[in-house]
């Protein structure tokens, strides 16, 4: 380069002049959290106000200098990208932050004994009163809860998955883009939107209109979870089917199949991984919904395993009833220690489900080889 | 003798093509039917409130008197979510799009995906519990500061559950709702404008400000939008965090109540006219998200068919 043939050595090459040179980010980082850590010193120190504080000295230093450097319009890049790049960060505070304070104080509750197989039937503030105050377990657990969640959302299942698949086929294989799959593809990104309380509501007034006033079981909380659910399945399998290669269809057609053979024994099966792993994403989905079984189901502190009779209890309405209403009001630690352990097992619910969401596509995805 | 077997057949076949297209149909129209019902069945349980003598309702002023302290607190609490929100989320959306490194991207849009997987009542909880706490120290030095402002006028509130700690977490739910639309816009941005930005020397900042946000504006509208309806709607991280109480300016005092909130309080316990009123409340907060949603949606279909890049 000519840069090395000129007699003056610190001259740098003309298309690198006028820029920051590469190390910049990290020596301003480094005297960021250097003078960060200084100010946190004056005012009492915290890892987390050292994060926040030395984050703004860095945004401000890497502009400023570049600015001294570069000009306004490099300077203003800069400026953008430490914007996103914080904006970014600033997002994963809470997820950390939320997964944090489920762990810490879940797994106590987690592990005290019998938390995963009895119910609350008969544990009264007494027992939450001497757990506190001598020291003795705290007893009590979710079994009831557990068996309820699954039993609603099962059913909630059983209802929204042939109703969401052949709407999906209907949009994809009947519906021709005319009048009434338009309407319904609206109507359906349209539900999506319905807050889950309403839909609670919806099923609620459904069954107080038809079977009795009052009516709470299991049954009119899956009801409203399926009003939650059937347009998550639509919009995921709609997708999918919509990704069968026509030759498929073309190639069935042409050996005299009929067509609802074909969209059972060939459009189906091609597209079976991906409409499983959107049934998946849905049950995750209402499974860790609280409000409408609250107002549809009531909440109970026994087994019930009659999804058609009587209240019935879930995991999100029993961690929302331990908060509110401790068991004892005098002594909530128990109750809330309950509480965080139920969320804890919520929460691994629905990673596992949203884990077996990913691994169902990939698994069973069609081969892609000839 | 052929013929009738090939007729007999294709009869067979056409029965289950007849009954399977049948069954297509009927669970599309099942969808539109619920729809409907939810509108109907809301309104028939409703009517009673709506027809009632004013001093029977709660609070004695008749429904009208009842509802417009919690539409606005919703209003209130659904405003404060978005404006914390949509800056974030559009800023994780661009990093997602085109700040982060092509490997890692997926792998980040998971992580913010995480977020809305994490149920609703968690997030109540985790803002009753901890966020409540810990941000109660903010609001006594906004209180001294900036108390001038009605919306930060003291004394603020002990314990930290106000409408301000409500809306962050509510923001907290609807930002991975935006990031993702925005998201998906982002990436649906022409090659070519993009590229062209970029060989006329534009910085990548100037190439987004460009080329990227001009294409992408009404597409982040309508994800604001179906953000708004998600906080509207939302009610357990507002039931759990909030102590609720009568409409009042400031943000960091306890106080105000969103009509989800309200219902899901009070339901449980409810019985004759008062189960009337609130679900006439939540017919009121169906028609306002109906109303959201629709706009979002028409703001996105209209773009599909002007921007060619579907």
């Amino acid at each position: 380069m000519t840069s090395t043939l000129t007699p003056v050595r610190s001259k740098r090459s003309a298309l690198t002049k006028g820029q920051l040179p590469k190390y910049a980010p990290y020596v301003v980082l480094a005297a960021a959290l250097i003078a960060g850590a200084a100010i946190l010193a004056l005012v009492g120190f915290n890892a987390f106000g050292w994060g926040i504080v030395s984050a703004i000295l860095f945004a401000v230093g890497l502009v400023s200098w570049s600015a001294a450097v570069e000009g306004s319009r490099k300077a203003k890049d800069k400026l953008a990208t430490c914007l996103v790049v914080g904006s970014f960060l600033i997002a994963l505070l809470p997820l950390i932050s939320v997964i944090w304070t489920v762990l810490v104080n879940g797994i106590p509750g987690l592990l005290a004994p019998g938390f995963m197989t009895t119910s609350m039937n008969g544990v009264t503030g007494v027992f939450d009163n001497r757990a506190v105050e001598d020291g003795a377990p705290v007893i009590g657990g979710i079994y009831h809860a557990l068996l309820g969640t699954i039993q609603i959302t099962l059913l909630a299942t059983i209802i929204s998955v042939p109703v969401g698949l052949l709407t999906s086929i209907y949009l994809v294989e009947y519906g021709n883009d005319g009048r009434l799959a338009r309407a319904i593809t609206f109507f359906v990104d349209v539900m999506t939107g319905i807050p889950s309380i309403v839909a609670g509501l919806f099923a609620a007034a459904f069954f107080f209109a038809v079977v009795g006033p009052g009516t709470k079981t299991g049954a009119v909380a899956a009801v409203a979870l399926s009003v939650l659910m059937i347009p998550v399945v639509v919009r995921s399998s709609e997708e999918m089917l919509k990704i069968v290669p026509n030759e498929l269809r073309e190639a069935a057609y042409a050996l005299g199949v009929r067509k609802w053979r074909t969209i059972l024994k060939v459009v189906i099966p091609t597209a079976i991984s991906g409409i499983a792993s959107g049934v998946t994403l849905a049950i995750a989905r209402v499974i860790g919904e609280t409000a409408p079984i609250l107002v549809t189901a009531g909440f109970a502190t026994s087994i019930n395993s009659n999804v058609f009779g009587g209240w019935m209890a879930s995991l999100p309405t029993f961690i929302y009833t331990q908060i509110l209403n401790p068991t004892s009001p005098a002594n909530p630690d128990p109750s809330s220690q309950r509480a965080w352990g139920a969320a804890l097992v919520l929460i691994i619910l629905v990673m596992v489900l949203n884990l077996a969401a990913r691994l169902i596509a990939r698994i069973f995805a069609p081969k892609a080889g000839r | 003798m052929t013929a009738t077997s090939l007729t007999s057949t294709q009869g067979a076949g056409r029965a289950g093509d007849k009954i399977f297209s049948g069954a297509a149909l009927a669970a599309g129209c099942l969808i539109l039917a619920v729809l409907f019902g939810v509108a109907l069945f809301l309104v028939v349980q409703a009517i009673p409130a709506l027809t009632a003598p004013a001093e029977e309702i709660q609070g004695g002023e008749g429904f009208f008197a009842y509802i417009w302290p919690i539409v606005i607190g919703t209003l209130i609490a659904a405003v404060i979510a978005l404006v914390i929100a949509t800056p974030i989320a559009i800023g994780v959306a661009l990093f997602i799009s085109h700040f982060a490194p092509r490997r890692l991207a997926s792998g980040l849009g998971y992580l913010v995906d995480l977020l809305a997987a994490i149920p609703s009542v968690v997030y109540g909880a985790w803002g009753a519990a901890f966020l409540a706490k810990e941000i109660s120290p903010a609001y006594n030095w906004l209180a001294a500061n900036m108390g001038w402002l009605p919306i930060f006028q003291g004394p603020a509130s002990a314990t930290g559950k106000t409408i301000l700690t409500a809306g962050i977490v509510l923001s907290v739910m609807v930002l991975p709702i935006i990031t993702s639309l925005s998201r998906e816009i982002f990436l649906q941005t022409p090659k070519l404008h993009e590229e062209a930005a970029l060989a006329l020397g534009a910085t990548r900042w100037e190439m987004i400000k460009m080329s990227v946000l001009p294409f992408a504006r009404p597409g982040i509208i309508s994800a604001v939008m179906l953000g708004l309806g998600r906080a509207l709607g939302e009610t357990m991280a507002v039931a759990l965090v909030l102590s609720s109480g009568a409409l009042t300016a400031s943000l960091i005092q306890s106080g105000n109540q969103t009509i989800a909130a309200e219902i899901a309080l009070n339901f449980p316990e409810a019985s004759g006219l008062k189960v009337s009123t609130l679900i006439a409340a939540g017919l009121v907060l169906f028609v306002i998200t109906l109303a959201v949603n629709m706009i979002a949606r028409w703001i996105i279909t209209r773009h599909k068919e002007f921007s060619g890049a579907n």
